[in-house]
């Protein structure tokens, strides 16, 4: 017991001393985007590892957010602090446009309708152009500000993005853990089981895309005013693919399996850019070899070893 | 020109695109049909079939047909060289892994990419040495000898297709695996065949395909496997999976829409119209518009 204070004591104050022990810029740049991907596989995750519907969208999702906060800042002026939240709400609004007609969707179905949303998202957001300003995208969106302090730093930009990605791990763990969450695993495992239990599958699958939505839109909301410029190319469908990737070439349903899947897919391409034109090649055979070793991921490799081998993984085809 | 006759060109334009999509397609449906996942990567086999068919062509040792036949038949190796090396052993994990082999399929086809941008570079390359162009008037309306050419080859090879999957023992043996490969197995039908088989029609089809657009636009580029694979999987779930038939018209209309509604509607929101009608098939008729009926041409 006290062995595992010591853990949790060490890694806090590796988290929160991390800014001082990265002097480099450029790394520090890649620690907060690093965060910004957990984010987003963390919510990929909980709507498909844990809620078992497949999302190839997930990356509109945080461009709805990107310029939800960037129009609410450029055009009415408002303050970070109330624009994050709102865009996380604009996101998840906006996914009962997708989650509720869809409902009835499953497997592949669902994954190619949310495929399909996210690239109308793109072209509206290209074609927009009296709000979006097209291709040309918005420039100039305003740091946040904490009373008279502004925050440019890297630093305080990481203590923010630390803070974001603790609070979407709690808030998704709480989710799991709820009656909510058992019931979206009984759903996943098997939905005629679940609703002849009396489960109300249709509301909690709507129910659960939004919350990871939520946190989608929370994540572009940060990359808006971290990086203070979004187009419709921030977040393209290749980035959807690569949200997918996370969860599952880390350990889909696992805690640690999106952070990892997330940092390997951030960090490999960045920190390889040497290699300029050679980076995404590693990407690509890292990928196909982890699914042909191991289909349940880093993890689940780990887990298997262990003897915990679980199978219970959304499946695509029923049969 | 009178817009009747602006109207019938740009049908004959979306007829000629379509039947691309329709080729396409083939191989998204069949594979989706028996496995069960969407082959992100086969986009990408379309456009690696259409940069081998230019290498040859730069050779200048081979006429259009024969590259076109040489390209054919090196992608149709490839696509089943991928096959076994990147979703088979995650289909020897057993069932439920559909999810496992569509992130492969997202490794495949980023590796495809990259490796082409590579090789050649991401620049549009000219498809020099490429079909002979002759134009047609026809009451006013322009009809190149290309696009005559994509039609008559597309249907051909659909044809051909059809009669393979619906009259011989292999292609029965294809309807049987789809239909439920447990029993095909027992069946004494050697699965992992019948797989190979299928994805070297379907690349032999892609690449013959990329070939035709390559020269009809006198465009062949590194992401061409997506502006043509996006509209031709959509086509494949807007046939109804795994329906061959319904592929082929799904694709010819995913043309047609496309190509009307850029002309008509709006050319900046051209990529869109696919993905419109992808959602509204989804909601509308979730199982395609062309359900096959069970032992009927499904693959």
């Amino acid at each position: 017991m006290r062995l595992r204070w010591m853990v949790w004591i060490v890694a806090a104050a590796v988290l929160l001393g991390l800014p001082r022990m990265v002097t480099d810029d450029y790394w520090m740049h890649m620690i907060i985007m690093t965060g910004m991907w957990m984010i987003l596989a963390v919510s990929m995750d909980l709507i498909y590892g844990y809620g078992g519907q497949l999302n190839l969208g997930h990356a509109s999702f945080a461009a709805i957010g990107a310029y939800f906060t960037a129009l609410l800042m450029l055009r009415l002026n408002l303050s970070y602090w109330v624009a994050m939240p709102l865009s996380g709400l604009g996101a998840a609004v906006i996914s009962l446009l997708v989650g509720v007609p869809t409902m009835r969707l499953k497997g592949l179905y669902l994954g190619l309708a949310t495929l399909g949303f996210g690239e109308i998202v793109r072209l509206t957001l290209l074609m927009w152009y009296p709000m979006t300003r097209g291709p040309m995208g918005l420039p100039g969106i305003p740091a946040p500000t904490i009373g008279s302090f502004v925050i440019e730093s890297k630093t305080a930009f990481y203590y923010i993005i630390l803070a974001l990605l603790l609070i979407t791990i709690y808030a998704t763990r709480r989710v799991v853990n709820s009656r909510m969450g058992i019931a979206l695993m009984a759903i996943r495992d098997d939905e005629v089981a679940a609703r002849a239990m009396g489960v109300h599958s249709s509301w909690y699958k709507v129910e659960v895309f939004m919350v990871g939505t939520f946190f989608a839109g929370i994540a572009g909301s940060f990359y808006a005013v971290y990086v203070s410029f979004i187009s419709p190319d921030s977040f393209k469908m290749m980035d959807s693919f690569m949200i997918f990737s996370m969860p599952i070439l880390g350990g889909l349903g696992t805690l640690v399996g999106p952070l990892i899947g997330a940092l390997i897919l951030y960090v490999l391409p960045e920190a390889t850019r040497v290699f300029a034109q050679y980076r995404m090649l590693w990407v690509g055979m890292l990928l196909v070899v982890t699914m042909v070793t191991q289909p349940l991921g880093i993890l689940g490799g780990f887990e298997a070893l262990a003897g915990r081998f679980r199978r219970s993984k959304p499946t695509l085809q029923p049969e | 020109m009178h817009p009747f006759q602006e109207f019938v060109q740009q049908l004959i334009n979306g007829l000629v695109i379509g039947s691309i999509y329709s080729l396409v397609a083939l191989g998204y449906t069949m594979v989706f049909g028996i496995l069960g996942f969407i082959n992100f990567a086969h986009g990408d086999v379309y456009m690696i079939g259409t940069f081998l068919g230019l290498v040859l062509l730069g050779t200048g040792a081979f006429s259009f047909t024969a590259a076109l036949v040489g390209s054919a038949i090196l992608t149709g190796i490839i696509g089943v060289a991928i096959e076994k090396v990147c979703y088979r052993p995650v289909r020897r994990f057993g069932k439920g892994f559909e999810d496992t082999m569509l992130v492969s399929a997202i490794g495949v086809s980023i590796f495809l990419e990259t490796l082409a941008q590579i090789i050649w570079g991401t620049e549009t390359h000219a498809m020099g040495g490429g079909l002979h162009r002759v134009a047609f008037q026809v009451w006013g309306l322009r009809i190149s000898s290309v696009q005559i050419t994509i039609l008559v080859v597309a249907v051909a090879l659909m044809a051909v297709l059809q009669l393979f999957v619906t009259r011989t023992v292999t292609g029965a043996a294809m309807r049987a695996t789809a239909q439920n490969m447990t029993a095909a197995r027992l069946m004494g039908i050697s699965i992992d065949r019948i797989i190979a088989i299928t994805f070297a029609i379907g690349s032999v089809m892609a690449a013959v395909g990329g070939m035709l657009v390559g020269s009809y636009f006198d465009a062949v580029y590194p992401m061409m496997g997506w502006t043509t694979g996006i509209p031709a999987f959509t086509a494949a779930v807007v046939g109804g999976v795994g329906s061959l038939p319904g592929a082929m018209i799904a694709g010819v209309l995913i043309g047609l829409i496309e190509t009307l509604g850029s002309a008509y509607i709006s050319s900046g929101f051209r990529a869109g119209f696919a993905f419109i009608v992808l959602i509204i098939t989804l909601l509308f008729f979730p199982s395609g518009l062309f359900k096959a009926k069970r032992g009927e041409g499904k693959v």
